[in-house]
């Protein structure tokens, strides 16, 4: 505020003139648009924040601003202030995103090693999907404003909500996740006295767990993406065809990512070819996530979120590759898995951040919004002074995509 | 009692599809801004009665709103929007209009004991928009202005509006005297004494008390996993304190931002449509204590026509931008138990201009999830069979 320069002054008035007398005088008449939030407090926003002006004026884009599909939008809004709220969820919820992948791919994963007698990757993927979907539930919890109420989600079950789903999912894989890797324990117990019928029974139970594990384990690793969906954050809510798949994609290569990490090179096969599925899905649903959707698309490519969206892409690529060359090394084959796994965790938080962006600026609500209205023709109904009717393209400014 | 237009669409009976029988007529409010004076009783009664905390004393720098909108500790805030431009004939239909008990009456009284609130605030010595120095060299530069200006504002519930014709010639010329320097805060005079950058006078300025919209598909309702947000009786939508355990779902799902979590409390929070005084009859506080009847409680059908009808009135005597806001049960959320009358676009209130609830997607949702579930089975059982 420290510059004032459109303000003329103030000027007295030496004549009486009538109260009614009319503004439309040389120089008072009211231009269409060109005062979106109005008053000398709009120019103040305008200094700084607030409203957009058009790219198409030759002005430098925005810094950050690499979207180059989306031109800045020409909006109203009420002094730039946000229409909505801003997620209260903290990062967190972002890493909760991550473990609870990560838990259900390994699971899957473990399962198949399971299954084909592959005891160390085994024994690697069960135990850490017990330490994910534990760190999942720590995540979870200590992000509640009341911690202490958690029980609260078990009182009802809500298919409207889906995170009262993800409680249940959670609740039926938790447990099984959980038996499956505490199994792996039973070979360390003394082989006679009371441990031994406990040592005879693990086995089985560890397979009978570890299967309905990897069952529940693919709708752990999706809700999530029904979760963020059902929000009205617009880079959330639009995106919620592909966000399923990209969540999919991601815990299936943060799993095989694990068992890369973790599993001698002759039990990976699976996981070196899970990797490269997954990452595949992942980048392929990242790429319309981030671009398929014009301007609730932009925060993907902005700030923090873009640098990390980047970041994950080269890390999911890389690992991919690793997988897929990586058969002989060991060391390369690690590398890989470790790159897959914190590619997954980039994603995770570049969706979660790119959201909580879009929900601070209100751009991102009223351009979409008033593209819809006017692609149903309501404005056309909607009654407006004359003067207002030239100023409605330059208020929502088409986004050619 | 789940019918097919349980999470979008139109909806009747709210309270019925939540499984309430025998439920009273829906209730809700009509906000017409047009007769809002920006006085926040509202706000205040609502705090008083509901005991909800204060949010801190915040000056925004950017109207005389210093509320800056709704949230845990405010539930209900009044907008108020500055806008050069021509206020055109907008006065005069509302001085003959019925805007609240008696408001012609009072204008009247206040001209006739010719009373002028801009010379009284401007002898408190606080409401000198205009310093000295920057009206000389402005007056020296342009040669005068002197161009018109009613200098009414949108609203025109009582002695402000009465005031425009005194304004012009004693209010300035008094700010005038005055040496003050303009520091760009607000004042207490109307800004219409002063020309913008454009050299337009003519100011209008818009007011609204914005509450939660007791949607009839409510977003937050819908995802609270615990159930403590619940679908009362009368069709508004109530947060349980004992339940809430600040799982925060609610505050990203509402698509006008009203629910917010308290911090200190770790709870959300927002307008109850005073449930406790509704199960007694009694008014909600808000629309006891508007002196205006701009916060306008009752049954929402009547509510309905009653705004139809002022819609109506107000464009028969040319303020064509009079437009209804969330009153239609065809919208994005079936229609709003809270709605209003604006005189600007919505989102120049901070209202999204077509808000839906974001639960009418969720049964594609949980399909994309179960393909995208069933995919990742598949990728599995490929990884394993074509193993490298």
């Amino acid at each position: 505020m420290s510059e004032q320069p459109q303000l003329k002054g103030f000027q007295g008035h030496e004549d009486p003139r009538p109260s009614q007398a009319t503004p439309h005088q040389p120089g008072s008449a009211h231009e269409p648009g060109t005062d979106p939030v109005g008053g000398q407090a709009a120019r103040m926003w305008n200094a700084g924040m607030g409203r957009r002006s058009g790219g198409a004026k030759g002005g430098k884009r925005r810094r950050g601003d690499v979207n180059a599909v989306v031109p800045d939008a020409e909006f109203r809004s009420y002094y730039g202030r946000a229409v909505l709220k801003p997620p209260v969820w903290t990062h967190e919820i972002a890493y909760y995103l991550f473990t609870g992948g990560l838990a259900a791919g390994s699971s899957m994963l473990g399962a198949v090693a399971a299954l084909r007698g592959d005891v160390a990757a085994r024994r690697g993927l069960r135990l850490t999907a017990l330490g994910a979907v534990g760190a999942s539930a720590y995540f979870l919890i200590a992000d509640l404003g009341r911690p202490e109420r958690f029980y609260n989600m078990l009182r009802v079950a809500k298919p409207t909500s889906p995170m009262s789903v993800g409680t249940w999912i959670l609740s039926a894989y938790g447990p099984l996740a959980g038996a499956a890797a505490v199994s792996e324990v039973a070979p360390l117990l003394p082989r006679r006295g009371v441990f031994r019928p406990v040592r005879w029974v693990a086995g089985p139970a560890g397979a009978v767990a570890g299967a309905g594990a990897a069952l529940t384990a693919p709708l752990l690793a999706t809700y999530t993406a029904v979760l963020f969906a059902d929000t009205a954050v617009p880079s959330w809510h639009e995106p919620y065809r592909e966000l399923p798949f990209l969540f999919a994609g991601s815990a299936l290569a943060s799993g095989a990512g694990a068992g890369m990490l973790l599993a001698p090179l002759a039990q990976a096969g699976t996981a070196r070819s899970a990797a490269v599925i997954g990452a595949g899905v992942e980048l392929a649903a990242g790429h319309r996530v981030e671009n398929g959707h014009g301007l609730v698309s932009e925060p993907f490519h902005q700030g923090r979120p873009g640098r990390f969206l980047k970041a994950a892409r080269a890390l999911t690529v890389a690992g991919a590759a690793g997988a897929l060359l990586g058969r002989r090394s060991r060391l390369l084959s690690a590398a890989a898995g470790a790159s897959l796994l914190v590619g997954s965790l980039l994603t995770r938080v570049a969706v979660f951040e790119a959201g909580v962006a879009s929900t601070k600026d209100p751009k991102y609500v009223v351009v979409p919004q008033r593209e819809r209205l006017r692609d149903r023709g309501a404005l056309a109904h909607e009654e407006h002074r004359p003067e207002d009717e030239g100023a409605q393209p330059e208020r929502a400014q088409e986004i050619r995509t | 009692m789940i019918s097919a237009n349980s999470l979008s669409g139109r909806l009747d009976d709210p309270a019925r599809d939540a499984g309430h029988v025998d439920a009273p007529p829906r209730k809700g409010f009509f906000t017409d801004t047009s007769v809002c004076i920006g006085c926040k009783a509202c706000e205040v009664a609502c705090k008083e009665w509901n005991a909800v905390p204060e949010d801190g004393i915040d000056l925004l720098g950017m109207s005389y709103d210093n509320t800056g909108g709704l949230g845990a500790d405010s539930w209900r805030a009044v907008a108020f929007v500055e806008q050069s431009r021509p206020v055109g004939n907008q006065t005069a239909p509302f001085t003959s209009a019925v805007t609240g008990r008696g408001s012609e009456r009072l204008q009247q009284g206040t001209v006739a004991a010719g009373l002028d609130v801009f010379e009284e605030a401007s002898r408190l010595g606080t409401g000198v928009p205009g310093g000295q120095p920057v009206a000389d060299v402005a007056a020296r530069e342009s040669g005068g202005c002197g161009s018109g200006g009613s200098g009414g504002c949108g609203c025109d519930g009582g002695a402000g509006a009465a005031a425009p014709g005194t304004v012009g010639e004693r209010g300035t010329a008094e700010a005038a005297d005055e040496g003050g320097q303009f520091l760009g805060m607000p004042g207490m005079l109307a800004p219409a004494a002063l020309p913008d950058r454009d050299g337009r006078q003519a100011v209008r300025w818009l007011m609204m008390s914005n509450v939660c919209k007791h949607c009839t598909h409510a977003a937050c309702l819908d995802v609270c996993p615990t159930g403590s947000l619940f679908r009362t009786e009368f069709g508004t939508v109530v947060v349980q304190e004992d339940i809430c355990n600040g799982c925060g779902y609610c505050v990203s799902a509402c698509p006008y931002g009203v629910i917010d979590k308290r911090e200190e409390d770790g709870r959300a929070w927002k307008c109850t449509l005073c449930y406790d005084r509704l199960r007694d009859d009694e008014t909600p506080a808000c629309a006891k204590a508007c002196p205006t009847e701009s916060i306008q409680y009752g049954d929402l059908d009547e509510l309905r026509e009653r705004a139809e009808r002022r819609r109506q009135q107000l464009h028969d005597v040319g303020v064509t931008e009079a437009r209804l806001y969330g009153h239609d049960p065809e919208d994005g959320v079936g229609g709003d138990g809270a709605f209003f009358l604006l005189l600007d676009e919505p989102e120049v209130y901070g209202l999204p201009p077509d808000p839906v609830v974001t639960t009418r997607d969720l049964p594609s949702m949980y399909k994309h999830m179960a393909v995208a579930a069933g995919a990742m089975v598949l990728g599995v059982v490929a990884a394993a069979v074509g193993r490298r």
